[in-house]
């Protein structure tokens, strides 16, 4: 049997192409096939890091199994490819990770904090992939475009937006809401976070999408293409840094970077990442939680009726939708020490992955967790945002974004009808939609 | 049992009585108190029942726990008094205590 600990970075040095990934021999890629082998296939033989099972929406059964049989468990196949790594599917055991920082490490110098290592030639420090005390120093400097006086500031400015956008939407024609409405509001609120030009708000949103992009899936930028892109965006960022640096402290995240003791003297690519940090943190996330809340009323319209009846229920609506989206599916650590978890041994260097969305499923801390209530008990614990020291910055500037777009949509729309199946982005990261096509009746 | 007075950022005062032993984040949920989040569930792992403690109750609510302390420090709004409610439980020497909340809390 392969070794059940993760393979180290000297024994697996980082190459490029990646070799062949092993699947399962399937008649096709069908969701319904997919769950159907999630249902009955060995654990062991499972690479849940594969983008076929998040394109397709066909993860869950395999995270019930894990959360049932298996809570803490080691996956070996392909670790040619990722070096084998640990699930963590139970709300209890992400919560003992994601609050032991002293074990579980975020730092990028050991891979960082997603599933897949970040590439050992392009290391992208940033806050949130860093251990105390330089993660905290460096987020206390960002810490204030989110303090309870700026988000009151930002309160009408979002819903003078939210208004344009909703009224500049087609009624009876089918459109994109993930362009026409996420994308677009998520861009335009980055935009201003950043203090970036609002005609170039698209651009924000190409380099969140290259940075969090698969370079094996056709389409998407190859990872020396990946790296050029990033860097120009460094380049076009390093000016605006020029201009703020020279004037008075501004209420912009580059103003406060280039002011703060913390973080004026970072290294380019410590700009760089915790660029793609802020801006990632800023946009996918919410744009994802934009879209499932249309998806999720479409496919609950009891839920939809409730809400339409109540627009009082907003609030809890909107925690529900990022507990039942969980925009980033997980977040990984990587363990400074040999520990005990759920029973399994970790020893010191091994991946860990905390799986939020099935934390977010798990029945042993949510009541009927695969069942979305908009008016659920609690709704606002989840484990959407992580816990711990490096729980999500802007997680109350998300919720007040969701907050008044649900209350215009609801002034406005009777009904947002999804016309078929959304495309889902192929990440075992990101979980999201490319695209879903909708239709307001005229 | 001890009574408390939860003052919300906006002035709103609200006095329940929280039973010995149930956490002050706990006794504010279970009442509805607008200010109080407790998103993790009382694990001093969010910092949305972040806190203020009047006066001279802040010694009787005894010291940080390390969590507590970790997760204060990257709170908006950090005081003296700062405690997250989730960790302060309700017992005798409490009877009469009053917290304020910050402003990001409301």
């Amino acid at each position: 049997m392969a070794s059940r600990h993760t393979i180290s970075r000297e024994e697996a040095p980082p190459q490029w192409p990646l070799p062949p990934r092993q699947r399962p021999q399937l008649a096709d890629h069908s969701r319904e096939t997919l769950m159907a082998y999630l249902e009955t296939a060995p654990l062991d033989e499972v690479d849940i890091s594969d983008p076929i099972y998040w394109e397709n929406d066909a993860h869950w059964p395999f995270f019930r199994r894990l959360r049932d049989e298996a809570p803490v468990h080691f996956t070996a196949l392909n670790a040619e490819r990722h070096r084998g790594f640990w699930s963590v599917s139970r709300w209890a055991d992400i919560m003992a990770v994601d609050t032991n920082h002293q074990v579980y490490s975020s730092d990028a110098h050991l891979g960082g904090i997603t599933l897949f290592d970040m590439d050992a030639d392009f290391i992208m420090p940033m806050f949130i992939a860093m251990d105390p005390p330089k993660h905290d120093v460096q987020r206390k400097a960002v810490n204030p475009i989110v303090s309870g006086m700026n988000l009151a500031s930002f309160e009408s400015l979002i819903r003078s937006r939210t208004e344009e956008v909703l009224d500049g939407l087609p009624r009876g024609e089918a459109f994109d809401w993930v362009d026409r409405v996420s994308i677009e509001l998520t861009s335009r609120m980055l935009a201003t976070l950043f203090d970036w030009p609002q005609e170039h708000r698209r651009k924000l949103t190409y380099w969140s999408d290259v940075s969090t992009s698969d370079p094996e899936i056709p389409g998407n930028p190859q990872k020396e293409e990946r790296q050029g892109i990033l860097l120009g965006m460094l380049q076009e960022f390093t000016q605006l840094w020029n201009a703020k640096v020279n004037a008075e402290p501004g209420n912009d995240l580059i103003s406060m970077l280039a002011h703060n003791p913390a973080t004026r003297n970072m290294p380019p690519m410590e700009f760089l990442g915790n660029l793609v940090l802020l801006i990632v943190g800023g946009n996918d996330t919410t744009r994802n939680s934009i879209s499932g809340g249309v998806y999720f009323l479409n496919k609950n319209p009891g839920e939809f009726a409730k809400l339409r009846a109540d627009h009082g229920l907003v609030e809890s609506m909107v925690s529900e939708t990022i507990r039942y989206q969980t925009p980033l599916a997980h977040m990984r650590r990587t363990a400074l020490e040999d520990t005990i978890l759920g029973g399994q041994r970790i020893r010191k260097g091994d991946k860990v992955v905390m799986w939020y969305h099935s934390g977010n499923r798990d029945e042993r801390a949510i009541e009927n967790p695969d069942a979305y209530v908009i008016d659920r008990p609690r709704a606002r614990q989840h484990m959407a945002f992580g816990f711990g020291i490096h729980r999500c910055v802007g997680n109350r500037l998300a919720e007040l974004q969701l907050k008044i777009l649900w209350e215009e949509i609801l002034k406005r729309f009777d009904n947002i009808e999804l016309l078929e199946e959304p495309e889902r982005v192929p990440s075992a990261f990101v979980k999201g939609y490319k695209k879903m096509m909708v239709r307001i009746p005229a | 049992m001890a009574k408390v007075t939860y003052i919300a950022f906006t002035g709103a005062e609200t006095v329940i009585d929280v039973p010995d032993g149930v956490s002050l984040m706990e006794g504010a949920l279970q009442n509805g108190i607008a200010g109080i989040d407790g998103d993790c569930g009382g694990n001093a792992a969010c910092a949305t029942c972040h806190v203020y403690v009047e006066g001279d109750w802040l010694a009787k609510t005894g010291e940080r726990t390390e969590a507590e302390t970790a997760m204060l420090d990257l709170a908006d709004g950090l005081a003296d008094n700062s405690r997250l409610a989730c960790q302060i439980f309700a017992g005798p020497a409490l009877d009469g205590i009053v917290l304020r909340m910050p402003e990001s809390q409301h």
